[in-house]
């Protein structure tokens, strides 16, 4: 067994190039669907769906040629409430439909709608394969840190002691970095927001559709019934300044209240193989480090700031590197095939080499 | 052939005519015995003899060398007339080292001819597999006809001039004992020839090692006096039409790629490795060129979503696989029957439960394919009889599937899979083509202009299939339970319950023909035997060669194999209560027997066993005769005959 040069034509270049365009003018409630919203009250979902209704019209795109699968979970009703197509799938397995339907259908713009249970429990190995393959589809993992549909428990991101329903004595766990995990599957495209900011969610949702390959956004939001609050320490105006840190490729990575210059008090510096967060005085302006969504290394580097305790997180696009897609490059072997073989008959195909015929 | 055909003294070598003849070729793991068999199958095939094989392998790819579970072989039985099973005991056995021999040697009848490699039997191997003393040297081979060859030996003098090493060139023995074999049946050589040289077309000196050793031992067995005797089996006067061997897996990678053909969609197959299914993928993998996408996915639950989300597309959804794989994708089949979208997911049974006995055959998935899904989630379940109609079977899956929108399960077994016939290759042209019908235009009754997504047709309950990308049509499905029409989510109990028996009944109204029974002796208005042997799957061929031997022997007995396990056919109730009695022999604990009780309250009779092999013709003959003798235990507890059916036809041959 060999590996062979597949000499597939090169990497597409947008994640919409083959989806129809229309120039008809659309808006949110286009994308809005008949059936009535039943999320609980406060629920951060709300906010996602609006991001996403305002959102989905300006990619210029068939709204027909639109689906969005989801698995299960609060967050995978997310499908019933958009006029698009959708499947509601069963629980984790939302990326496999969606890889088995962009593969066939490169017209098609697929949205994956996941939490973090969804995601990163049930579906762990479909999500790193996923990845891993690069398939042309868009993951939006909803993370609350909690289970919330089967009422409370504790989920692969929620933080270690963390008491609840099935862990009255506080979870043992050690929760998942999904933006780390992302990363280590070989993600081409790793994304994260916070509900709330609908302005940075929008903007990482666009470069996203854009990106050619499997996108990852990681969405915090929060759980008003059984983990409300998670993470009001990027909410809150007196902590949120020191602990957001909103990155852009090619920018050096500055945050917190403005100085003189308009510029972040703190800056994030390279600290042995990682990084370290620094009142930007302290250092020289050469050392700050400059956001690159090409750099792997970076881009771990950066997830690995915080973890459970919210410290310094950081949102944005992480990676943005576009490779082969497994479906582009699937389909390619399809038509090379066909190719080189035009006249391909099944009859001939069935009589095979060697047939006798009985009179 | 018979014991009676001893090779007697003879200086010309001795032609005898025989009608049928069951070879096994044994050996190790390593010594290419499957190599060895495929090819006398396809001189055989290329000859013009019916034939049936049975390839037996160990799960291990390797086991130890020389050792008893490392054994490795490949039975095949050609006639001139129209076999139906591999055959049960080999006439003529090849062990080509002791642990083949002592597996083997059990199954091979007095008289008959055993040919050994005698180069293994050192005294290292012997005491490997228990042997105390030679068998070559002791009597205890004394019933059968033996030739000692040493094969090895001999290949490695043939090879000599070759400058391969010797190890490489006794790798070649195989071909040697195929080269005698083929000389001793008559076979035609020129495919293997061509075979060999296509194979190793990148080693051209292995390529040429391999023609050399066939052809020395062919030439071994014309030159030397070893041999008085060869024996030729006439073709067998087939159905006309035009003809190749194909084994189970290959005629359903056909099977699927025309029925890409026939129902115009794309095929997408999405599928994991798994024993004894593998192959299909792998066929499937080399005809890309008929537009088939196949996807290796990092598990069962992801190829079958892979397909499903393929079919909800627009395309031909596939997955394969064997039992454990099935019980993997349950909840995703569930999603589709409540999806309602076309898939074809194909389970090639082995012995079971858990990982059990992966490469022998079994039927004990039976259950599971009707029943194995949470809620009530009945799907339509289709079963081949022979390795070619794994084919046919394959396409009429496909077509059942879209044209009622649901998933189909198709359950071959191991037998099927690799076992090989003659196949009669089938007209392009002639295969039933079915419309996959994609709605385009709103439907909702009320003229709203919606698109109701559960809004049945009235013939067939299946829903509009509308794809992305269809303007106007927009919608949601999912697992939830829907509105009955509109679709929506639904928790009104009236609407489940009645969305419950519409799943029901769409698939209890799927058209499926008439069972058809095989009863010479049958009147126009009235069953002709007292025992009905019925049958699923792979059983066909043991059940059938039994029943013909119990008519030789004067006997009346009627067969019937059931195709479909889901529906069944409309006419099958009345066929069971037309016999006396009923007898179902499967690989399994009575799956069909306790279906056809609990559906039809007919004391069905069962006969099971569940060895990783198929059913022996001789075994159920002697079923069948305690039946007919009253002999069996069961046989008096039958119950009455309570009526004939004009639905019962004559032989069908």
């Amino acid at each position: 067994m060999t590996a062979t040069d597949l000499g597939l034509p090169g990497i597409g270049s947008g994640g919409l190039d083959s989806v129809p365009t229309t120039d008809a003018k659309q808006t949110a409630k286009d994308y809005t669907s008949d059936q009535e919203v039943r999320w609980c009250p406060g629920c951060g979902d709300y906010a996602v769906l609006a991001a996403v209704r305002q959102f989905l019209p300006t990619l210029g795109i068939k709204r027909e040629n639109t689906v969005f699968v989801s698995g299960i979970g609060c967050s995978s009703r997310f499908p019933y409430y958009l006029n698009t197509y959708g499947m509601h799938s069963i629980h984790g397995r939302a990326p496999t439909i969606a890889t088995g339907l962009a593969t066939t259908r490169p017209d098609l713009s697929v949205w994956v709608v996941t939490g973090d249970g969804d995601a990163l429990s049930i579906g762990g190995n479909h999500l790193i394969h996923a990845l891993r393959r690069n398939v042309n589809i868009k993951i939006l993992l909803f993370n609350n840190r909690i289970y919330g549909l089967t009422k409370g428990q504790y989920s692969p991101t929620s933080e270690v002691g963390k008491v609840t329903k099935s862990t009255p004595m506080g979870s043992l766990d050690h929760p998942f970095n999904p933006i780390s995990l992302a990363l280590g599957a070989e993600a081409s495209f790793v994304g994260r927001a916070l509900d709330s900011d609908r302005k940075s969610l929008q903007a990482v949702l666009q470069a996203a559709a854009e990106h050619r390959g499997s996108a990852l956004v990681e969405i915090f939001q929060d759980c008003p019934i059984f983990n409300d609050g998670s993470f009001d320490l990027l909410r809150k105006p007196d902590t949120k300044d020191q602990r957001i840190i909103p990155v852009t490729h090619g920018e050096p990575i500055r945050f917190g209240p403005a100085d003189d210059n308009g510029l972040g008090t703190y800056a994030v510096v390279q600290n042995g193989f990682g990084l370290s967060v620094v009142e930007a005085a302290t250092v020289d302006a050469g050392d700050i480090v400059t956001h690159d969504a090409t750099d792997h290394e970076l881009a771990f580097a950066l997830s690995r700031l915080s973890d459970q305790d919210l410290n310094h997180t950081i949102t944005g696009i992480f990676r943005n590197q576009p490779r082969h897609t497994y479906d582009d490059a699937a389909r390619a072997q399809v038509q090379a095939a066909r190719d080189a073989e035009p006249d391909a008959d099944l009859q001939t195909l069935l009589n095979g080499h060697d047939t006798w015929t009985i009179i | 052939m018979t014991t009676s055909d001893t090779p007697v003294e003879a200086r010309d070598s001795e032609v005898v005519q025989r009608d049928r003849v069951v070879i096994r070729f044994a050996g190790d793991s390593g010594d290419g015995m499957q190599l060895t068999g495929d090819r006398f199958t396809s001189e055989t095939a290329n000859f013009g003899n019916d034939l049936s094989t049975l390839p037996n392998f160990p799960a291990e790819i390797r086991a130890p060398a020389g050792t008893l579970p490392g054994v490795s072989s490949f039975q095949l039985h050609f006639a001139n007339y129209d076999i139906l099973t591999p055959g049960d005991r080999p006439d003529v056995l090849v062990a080509m080292n002791p642990a083949a021999l002592k597996a083997n040697i059990k199954d091979l009848p007095h008289g008959g001819v055993l040919i050994v490699n005698t180069d293994e039997f050192t005294k290292r191997n012997l005491t490997k597999v228990g042997y105390e003393s030679n068998p070559l040297e002791d009597d205890s081979l004394e019933p059968y006809a033996v030739h000692g060859v040493a094969m090895a030996t001999l290949t490695r003098g043939a090879l000599e001039e070759t400058g391969l090493s010797k190890k490489d060139a006794e790798r070649a023995k195989n071909m040697f004992a195929l080269g005698l074999l083929s000389w001793m049946y008559h076979r035609p050589s020129e495919s293997t020839e061509r075979f060999l040289r296509e194979k190793f077309a990148k080693k051209p000196e292995i390529a040429e090692a391999n023609v050399l050793a066939f052809k020395a031992g062919h030439a071994y067995g014309e030159t030397t006096e070893a041999f008085a005797v060869t024996y030729e089996v006439a073709p067998a006067r087939l159905d006309p039409g035009t003809y190749r061997q194909i084994t189970g897996n290959a005629a359903l990678a056909y099977g699927i790629i025309a029925a890409g053909r026939t129902t115009s969609l794309p095929v997408f197959l999405g599928s994991y490795p798994i024993t004894p299914a593998s192959d299909i993928l792998h066929e499937l993998s080399r005809h890309k060129s008929f537009g088939v996408t196949t996807f290796q996915a990092e598990d069962e639950i992801s190829g079958v979503g892979a397909a499903l989300g393929a079919s909800f597309g627009g395309s031909l959804g596939v997955t394969t696989t064997s039992g454990p794989g099935i019980a993997l994708k349950a909840e995703t089949v569930g999603l589709a029957v409540t999806l309602e979208l076309p898939l074809l997911v194909i389970d090639v049974q082995r012995g079971g439960p858990s990982t059990g006995l992966p490469t022998k055959t079994e039927q004990a998935d039976l259950l599971q394919a009707l029943h194995g899904r949470n809620g009530e989630a009945p799907l339509p379940v289709i079963a081949p009889c022979t390795p070619g109609d794994c084919f046919s079977a394959a396409v009429e899956a496909a077509a059942i599937a879209v044209r009622y929108r649901t998933p189909v399960m198709l359950l071959s077994d191991g037998a099927l899979a690799n076992g090989s016939e003659p196949w009669k290759i089938p007209d392009v042209s002639e295969l039933p083509t079915v419309d996959p019908g994609f709605a385009t235009e709103p439907n909702a009754p009320d003229g709203s202009g919606e698109f109701w997504p559960y809004l049945r047709d009235t013939e067939t309950l299946a829903r509009p299939w509308a794809i992305p990308g269809t303007p106007g049509l927009e919608h949601r499905v999912g697992g939830l339970e829907k509105a009955d029409g509109h679709g929506a989510i639904s928790y009104d109990p009236d609407n489940h319950d009645r969305m419950v028996r519409l799943r029901q009944a769409k698939i209890d109204g799927i058209e499926v023909p008439d069972l058809v029974v095989d009863d010479p002796d049958a009147g126009p208005d009235n069953a002709g035997a007292d025992l009905l042997v019925i049958g699923w799957g792979s059983t066909y061929g043991p059940i059938n060669a039994a029943a013909r031997r119990v008519r030789k022997l004067g006997h009346s007995v009627a067969t019937a194999h059931l195709r479909h396990l889901n529906p069944m056919p409309a006419n099958l109730g009345e066929v069971l209560r037309s016999y006396r009695t009923v007898l179902c022999p499967e690989m399994n604990l009575g799956q069909l027997a306790l279906l056809l009780r609990g559906e039809h309250l007919v004391d069905v009779k069962s006969y099971t066993k569940v060895a990783g092999l198929p059913f022996g013709a001789e075994e159920l003959q002697d079923v069948f005769l305690d039946y007919l003798t009253g002999t069996h235990p069961d046989a008096s507890r039958n119950g009455s005959r309570t009526g004939t059916s004009n639905q019962i036809t004559g032989a069908q041959a």
